[in-house]
């Protein structure tokens, strides 16, 4: 059999979870379900009731005197500031508050009853400032700092701060000449839209248990993205060593973003300094899940588009306001990556764009599935329909004609890779019957279609690592050491296909070393930007390559063959040459005796592998322009159906198509799994979700007044569907599937209402109320 | 606090605890017990997370007071597994890649359980309706849908 066609036995199977098991038998361990005796302790977090203010004092005294309280910390005991791509957050508030849910005291104490009745015991007082909660107006140049040292923080060398501003980033490109492609334009189309802040959801809160032994060593048990980085920011905010911090992650109850970077993390390790030996628990409850969670920034964009009279798109200006909130830590390479990718999936000449991430004294900023790309295409994906409008082309010809197609020079100078975006396209304009209207259920209803185009790219540092080890055991198994975690999405599964694949042994023979120990686990950067199958699974495919020549090395050796001609199937080396035949485990571990007993030849095998892309490039920081921007794109697209009520502007969505090219579907039943709930959670932010301030305070911070999707909720039709072009620097050609399906959505399902009722809503969510007094408004005009 | 002695069965087993008037049955489970399996996504009786089966009634465990299940009859997850009674569902769950996160996983499977108790067939539109308490972030709920249809097919 050609390695090809063995391979391929493996890759692009529909292999069963390699979690399910535990999954369903209530076995599975999440965090919050080790169990640590009694010395455990429980910490609560003393909260800013103020968007923005400064502390005057605190006391604590009355709180430490409590029986049963163990430690309390304020600002005062840490000075430090943590931060991933800028250093502008503490841990706790020191002198100022800047969000509403700012932690400004803790409390460790034998229960959580005794730690909350502590934080009533503790009295802030502080002078309350002027707050901003529109990035428009922190933008004005006579607007309070919330930041007045931002000159002073430590920030990566892709980031640009202004400082004396409460602009944190400002990213732009300029590309073409604009005044003259405004000329040359016979259509334009203006148009601003807003996408508020909604949260991530998890099911399981954030937790974390911290311990800090004698010798000041830090052992943190998280529910993480992103174990390697925890481990990596505590060390250095604490200026240790990462070998002196130890973070252990087991299952992790949904991510989508805010399980990435550290969050609330470090507050149980500052407590947990201050009671050596206990281990210190902090959960969030589902509402400070909701209010002091980070959250997906709010965004107001402003886009200008062009055509000529072909329907060429000749020109885009696109201004976008990040709302990062009161710390910008994470928030600022979201806006950068708002920036390089501010296009859409469009050829377009000449590009002018400015995103600004914006400090507001708003809750906290930072990744959610799509890392702004969602809020980026719901604009742009509604403005090339009314552009399309506007020179009265059909809307799929007008997006045929404009795609990125492979050699196509970006915005930002890179040069495309091949790419099925096209083969989205079609298969979501067959499979909604797109040109065909649809018959409406009932006279009073109406019925659209829309569709939306989308791309991303990974969102990170030029250059994060992976790794993997491949360690074998005496009878052939082996333990696949990662660092990428399982957060749902099928990481394990994967890793496990990968490394079965690459080796030659089969499935069951694999076994993921969990949970994650960053002691042991190997490196990993973080599980985000939809990089794992791509980046860890080359890392596996690397050690697999490793250990073969190291198997290949000792048995040619043994039999006096070339390297050249062994192979590996199903766990047996053999010689293409002679027909000579060896099961794995007879020699990974003890090696192979040399005849007539003279000895051995091996010992244990243990594969090693890394990947990292070399090849990303700076961008020059007044053009945007630079030779590669980001390793590759995922792109895709989506088709909805919608029935709105004209009466009680109630909306019903008949159909929802996803196609997107995954390069290749390692495991298609698991892609097809990614496409479908994130469908289903951007569905969920277009009609529902949207965390609503009230001067700086969350009015729904639960799930009766925050409403996420439900089975009632869900389309009449689903479909999802895969194209696969391969990427060239992906294992078998795969890339990353975890973010993209929610990405296009909202500005989809707006598309088909526009079609429907020609309302354009000035931002998500499509509410039955909104759609309602629009639809009453607009019979008022015709009247 | 004043504490009661509650005396009921778990899984089957009997079992006799101290209990304060205000633990919750989520409480008692998780921390008294330690049977994990049950999950907190809320405490406020909106997720079903920790939906469990009290005298075979599925109910979120988190809303119930420990002093309230005296002489009752309690299933988890656990239960249900040891029992083999879970088996088919389970079956249908791993078939159609109906877990992703795993942690709405137990209060779905006990939701859907009782389910087919009562009903052995139901419709997808009732089961629907079944699992509307159960939230989920993960999945999109379209082949938790399918596959409580698929293990309710023989
Ligand atoms: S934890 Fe009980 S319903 Fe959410
Ligand atoms: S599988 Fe994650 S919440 Fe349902």
């Amino acid at each position: 059999m050609k390695k090809s066609q063995k391979i391929l036995a493996l890759i692009g199977t529909n292999i069963p979870r390699v979690d399910i098991q535990e999954k369903m038998t209530g076995e599975a361990l999440f965090t919050d379900d080790i169990q640590f005796g009694v010395k455990l302790l429980y910490a609560r977090i003393k909260r800013s009731p103020h968007a923005h203010a400064l502390i005057k004092s605190i006391d604590t005294s009355r709180a430490e005197k409590l029986p049963g309280v163990r430690a309390v910390v304020t600002g005062a005991d840490f000075s430090g500031r943590i931060g991933l791509y800028l250093k502008d957050r503490h841990i706790i508030a020191r002198n100022r508050v800047r969000y509403i849910g700012e932690p400004v005291a803790g409390v460790a104490a034998v229960s959580e009853a005794v730690a909350e009745k502590a934080l009533d015991l503790i009295q802030v007082e502080y002078e309350p400032l002027p707050a901003l909660f529109l990035p428009q107006d922190a933008i004005k140049p006579d607007a309070p700092l919330i930041h007045p040292d931002l000159g002073e923080y430590e920030v990566v060398n892709f980031i640009f701060p202004k400082p004396g501003t409460n602009i944190s980033n400002h990213f732009k490109i300029r590309k073409g000449d604009m005044k003259n492609a405004w000329k040359n334009c016979a259509a334009i189309v203006e148009n601003e839209y807003y996408i508020p802040h909604i949260q991530h959801v998890p099911l399981e809160t954030h937790v974390a248990v911290a311990k800090v032994d004698l010798s000041g060593k830090i052992t943190l048990w998280t529910s993480s993205q992103s174990p390697f980085a925890q481990r990596d920011l505590i060390a250095k905010t604490w200026g240790m060593s990462p070998a002196d911090i130890k973070v252990i992650s087991p299952y992790v109850g949904g991510g989508f973003g805010c399980k990435a970077g550290v969050t609330m993390e470090a507050l149980p390790v500052l407590l947990a300094m201050k009671v050596k030996g206990c281990p210190v628990k902090l959960r969030l409850t589902r509402e400070e899940e909701f209010y002091t969670n980070f959250v997906r920034q709010a965004l107001l964009i402003r886009l200008k588009m062009g055509c000529d009279a072909e329907g060429n798109i000749l020109a885009m200006e696109n201004t976008m306001y990040w709302d990062g909130g009161a710390s910008t830590e994470y928030g600022v390479n979201i806006t950068r990556a708002g920036g390089y990718s501010s296009t859409g999936p469009y050829d377009i000449p000449n590009v002018k764009t400015d995103s600004y991430c914006v400090y507001t004294n708003n809750t906290i900023g930072g990744p959610y599935r799509g890392f702004g790309m969602s809020e980026l295409h719901t604009g742009i994906e509604q403005c090339v329909d009314e552009l399309a409008n506007k020179i009265k082309m059909d809307k799929v010809a007008f997006r045929m004609r404009n795609v990125v197609e492979s050699g196509d020079i970006l915005a930002t100078g890179m040069v495309m890779h091949p790419t099925g975006i096209k083969a989205c396209i079609e298969k979501v304009a067959e499979a909604i019957e797109w040109g065909k209207p649809s018959e409406p259920s009932a006279p009073h209803k109406k019925r659209g279609k829309g569709i939306a185009l989308m791309w991303k790219a990974p969102a990170m540092p030029p250059n994060p690592g992976s790794s993997a080890t491949l360690k074998f055991n005496s009878d052939g198994t082996v333990f696949l050491s990662i660092g990428g975690q399982e957060i749902g999405q099928g990481a394990f599964t994967v890793a496990a296909q990968i490394a079965a694949a690459g080796l030659g042994v089969p499935m069951d023979w694999i076994r993921i070393s969990k949970p994650l120990d960053t002691d042991y686990s190997s490196y990993e950067w973080q599980t985000v930007a939809s990089r794992i199958t791509w980046t860890m699974g080359n890392a596996i495919l690397d050690a697999a390559k490793d250990a073969r020549k190291q198997i290949f090395k000792i048995v040619a050796k043994a039999w006096k063959e070339n390297k050249k001609d062994l192979e590996i199937k199903d766990g047996i080396v053999y010689s293409t040459n002679t027909d000579k035949k060896i099961s794995l485990k007879d020699f990974v571990i003890t090696g192979i005796p040399k005849k007539k007993d003279q000895g051995w030849i091996g010992g244990p095998i243990i594969g090693r592998g890394k990947f990292m892309p070399t090849y990303v490039t700076g961008l020059d920081k007044d053009t945007g322009q630079g030779k590669r921007a980001v390793v590759h794109y995922t792109t895709g697209a989506q088709g909805f159906i919608v029935e709105v009520d004209t009466l009680t502007g109630k909306l019903e969505i008949i159909k929802a198509v996803s196609a997107f090219d995954v390069g290749k579907a390692i495991n298609p039943d698991l892609v097809k799994a990614q496409i479908e709930g994130g469908m289903v959670q951007g569905i969920s932010s277009a009609l529902f979700e949207q965390l609503v301030f009230k001067e700086g305070v969350l009015q729904n911070p639960n799930f009766v007044d925050y409403r996420i999707a439900t089975t009632m909720d869900l389309p009449d039709k689903m479909e999802s569907y895969y194209i696969e072009v391969p990427q060239d620097d992906g294992p078998f050609g795969a890339r990353g599937i975890g973010e993209h399906p929610m990405v296009p959505t909202i500005a989809a399902i707006a598309n088909a209402i526009n079609d429907a009722v020609g309302i354009r809503l000035e931002g998500p969510p499509f509410t039955a109320e909104k759609l309602f007094m629009a639809i009453k408004a607009q019979n008022k005009s015709v009247d | 606090m004043k504490m009661h002695t509650i005396n009921f069965t778990i899984n089957g087993r009997k079992e006799s605890l101290k209990v304060s008037s205000n633990l919750t049955l989520l409480h008692m489970i998780r921390e008294n017990l330690a049977l994990t399996g049950t999950k907190n996504g809320c405490e406020a009786g909106e997720c079903g997370a920790c939906t469990v089966l009290l005298n075979g009634e599925p109910v979120n465990s988190c809303m119930v007071l420990a002093v309230e299940c005296d002489r009752a009859e309690i299933m988890t997850v656990e239960g249900l597994t040891e029992n083999g009674e879970l088996a088919r569902l389970q079956e249908s769950f791993k078939n159609l890649n109906a877990v992703q996160c795993g942690f709405c996983t137990p209060g779905m499977l006990i939701t859907a359980y009782e389910l087919l108790q009562r009903n052995p067939h139901p419709t997808p539109s009732e089961i629907k309706e079944a699992l509307v308490g159960n939230l989920c972030r993960c999945t999109g709920y379209e082949r938790i849908i399918q596959a409580v249809e698929q293990a309710s097919g023989e």
